[in-house]
């Protein structure tokens, strides 16, 4: 696929009983998100805050989609309502059919930064998810070395998160988030602290492993170009208050890999998303003006 | 996390392995004052040179060792002279005087007593008020409720010095003995739990977020994030509940009728043994110096996490 420091046999350490697991009973794949009509309010000092405003939105299974959007736009709230840390004022998430109210090992969650247990070793921090699922000690490890070769760390399975660079730190967030075979993962700026070249890096190794088990993934960024270098689908959003203003189509080829960064059809795209956002953004400053 | 910018170079795991045993080497130089310094060094033994630990660590406890001595000299000296300009040494023992009587204590069994008495009483006093201190400091740091309900007691209760304990202590407890206790245990209590509590109360949401989203229940947050989190403040609170315990059992042992190295030492005082007095000023110093250090080395072990380049 592409040279990131992936190790190549992790097809001989994954167990595809528990891959094939993430396809339902009735054969149907599981990780279909649907959003309804979805406000999220919070109350403030200054009153009530309308974060995300009539939010709509399906994810298919096994899609790869960013919200993408300015800061504070209520990306990371949208997706914190998927997660279930945060319920929404009216409209329902579903997963999988079912009505999201509180979170869980389904949905697998990559936080921006520091959201390892310093206290726990990489491989303890891996192995936290299947302990908490009621696996054995024995089982929880050795599921935990395995995603920890499959994002490249297996030397470091001993070591405690703070030795370690925020690059490898975000990757043990990814094959702890994995461990617990979750149909869906949800990345909330996950690269947004990381240089640019350990970023593209990280991006590329993201895309690898996704492509081992096409999982539904849920991506916030504001970052225009990791938006268009991940997904199947880049869904933009506006600020205040929080709306989903244009849903675009990725038609890239995969794999991808770095030179796409520079090809013509990623300029389209990025061009495509640039303007929107920046319609937006104008409109938004407008609004506040004539508020003003 | 000083990581960041080394994130590019240390992302290809050949490349980090290396870079990442390099960053622990210059760690274990660093300028911080090793309070703990058996602790530290188990930690650091591995990697440093004998030569560099003569130059910095050494030198440290070189120092240290010369601060005591000198004090020690300066006391003889104004002991033998009867140094007397506002602060009066007429009266006051030599060391040498001091260290003379201490080889005679040490020879007989009387002094022993003492000093397991006291042992006896602080253990007791100090493993109830770890106990109830960490239980309450974590019902009072998760619920706000038990915060609400128990903080102004404490507030209320801590400024009050472990002498004016004494005659509630003689009405409410059947006798001399858990009296004594119940004086030391109040003296280590207030630290444990106001630490047990801060520690509680600063735990990173993120973590719990992190936690939930993984699969972990109510009881499992706590012992897998919120205690482990509030541990670094939790030993701080022992270490210091420690010597509080010690501080407030000279206080207990004023009536204490028999044994107990405050009671040697009150008593020494009444019947004006000079030396005496000072014997039992420095026991307890040591012995409390020495039990806080023990609290901190055994509690080492959950700490290890802290240590940069911790691998176990």
């Amino acid at each position: 696929m592409s040279d990131a420091p992936v190790s190549n046999n992790r097809l001989a350490v994954l167990d595809h009983s528990r891959l094939r697991a993430k396809t339902g009973k009735d054969g149907s794949e599981r990780g279909r998100i649907s959003v309804r009509d979805v406000d999220i309010v919070f109350d403030t000092v200054s009153g009530p805050h309308v974060a995300v405003q009539q939010a709509n939105l399906t994810v298919r299974p096994g899609e790869f989609v960013c919200l993408l959007g300015p800061s504070g736009c209520g990306k990371s709230t949208l997706m914190n309502a998927i997660a279930g840390f945060v319920e929404p004022k009216c409209g329902e998430v579903q997963v999988d059919g079912t009505s999201v109210t509180e979170p869980g090992p389904d949905r697998g969650m990559v936080f921006q930064q520091h959201s390892l247990f310093p206290w726990k070793t990489v491989q303890e921090n891996v192995a936290f998810g299947p302990l908490m699922a009621g696996v054995g000690n024995n089982e929880a490890n050795s599921v935990a070395r395995t995603f920890l070769s499959l994002v490249g760390l297996a030397a470091f399975a001993n070591a405690y998160p703070n030795t370690l660079s925020g690059g490898m730190q975000q990757r043990v967030g990814i094959a702890r988030a994995l461990a617990n075979y979750p149909s869906v993962l949800l990345m909330d700026e996950p690269f947004g602290a990381l240089d640019a070249q350990t970023r593209i890096m990280m991006q590329e190794n993201l895309l690898d492993i996704w492509g081992e088990f096409h999982n539904t993934v849920v991506f916030v960024t504001h970052d225009i170009d990791e938006a268009v270098f991940l997904s199947d689908r880049i869904v933009v959003m506006s600020a205040s208050p929080g709306k989903i203003i244009a849903d675009i189509d990725v038609r890239l080829p995969r794999p991808r890999e770095q030179s796409l960064l520079t090809s013509p059809d990623f300029m389209a795209l990025k061009r495509q998303c640039l303007d929107l956002i920046r319609k937006e953004t104008l409109n938004a400053f407008q609004q506040q003006n004539k508020a003003g | 996390m000083d990581s960041k910018s080394n994130a590019a170079i240390r992302t290809d795991p050949v490349a980090a392995e290396p870079s990442h045993q390099a960053s622990s080497g210059p760690s274990t130089a660093r300028g911080s004052i090793p309070v703990l310094p058996m602790a530290q060094q188990a930690g650091n033994q591995s990697r440093l040179p004998a030569r560099v630990w003569m130059k910095t660590t050494g030198t440290r406890y070189l120092v240290r060792t010369l601060a005591l001595v000198a004090a020690v000299v300066l006391w003889q000296l104004a002991s033998t002279n009867g140094f007397h300009f506002y602060i009066n040494f007429d009266n006051i023992p030599a060391p040498s005087v001091v260290g003379a009587a201490l080889v005679s204590e040490l020879t007989g069994q009387e002094f022993y007593l003492h000093i397991l008495h006291s042992l006896q009483r602080v253990a007791i006093a100090y493993v109830l008020a770890v106990v109830f201190g960490v239980v309450l400091g974590v019902a009072m740091g998760r619920s706000r409720w038990a915060e609400d309900i128990i903080l102004p007691y404490i507030e209320l209760l801590r400024p009050i010095p472990a002498v004016a304990w004494i005659p509630l202590a003689i009405l409410m407890l059947p006798t001399e003995q858990s009296s004594i206790i119940f004086i030391t245990f109040l003296g280590a209590l207030f630290p444990v739990v106001l630490n047990t509590v801060h520690g509680v109360e600063q735990t990173n949401s993120v973590l719990i977020r992190a936690a939930r989203s993984l699969g972990a229940s109510k009881t499992a947050i706590l012992w897998h994030v919120v205690l482990p989190g509030a541990m670094p403040s939790i030993v701080a609170g022992l270490a210091i509940g420690m010597g509080v315990a010690w501080f407030s059992l000279l206080a207990g042992e004023i009536i204490s009728g028999q044994y107990g190295i405050g009671y040697y030492t009150w008593n020494s005082y009444t019947l004006i043994q000079y030396p005496q007095i000072i014997i039992g000023m420095l026991t307890i110093g040591g012995l409390g110096t020495l039990c806080t250090l023990l609290v901190r080395y055994s509690c080492n072990p959950l700490l290890k996490w802290q240590a940069k380049g911790g691998r176990s």
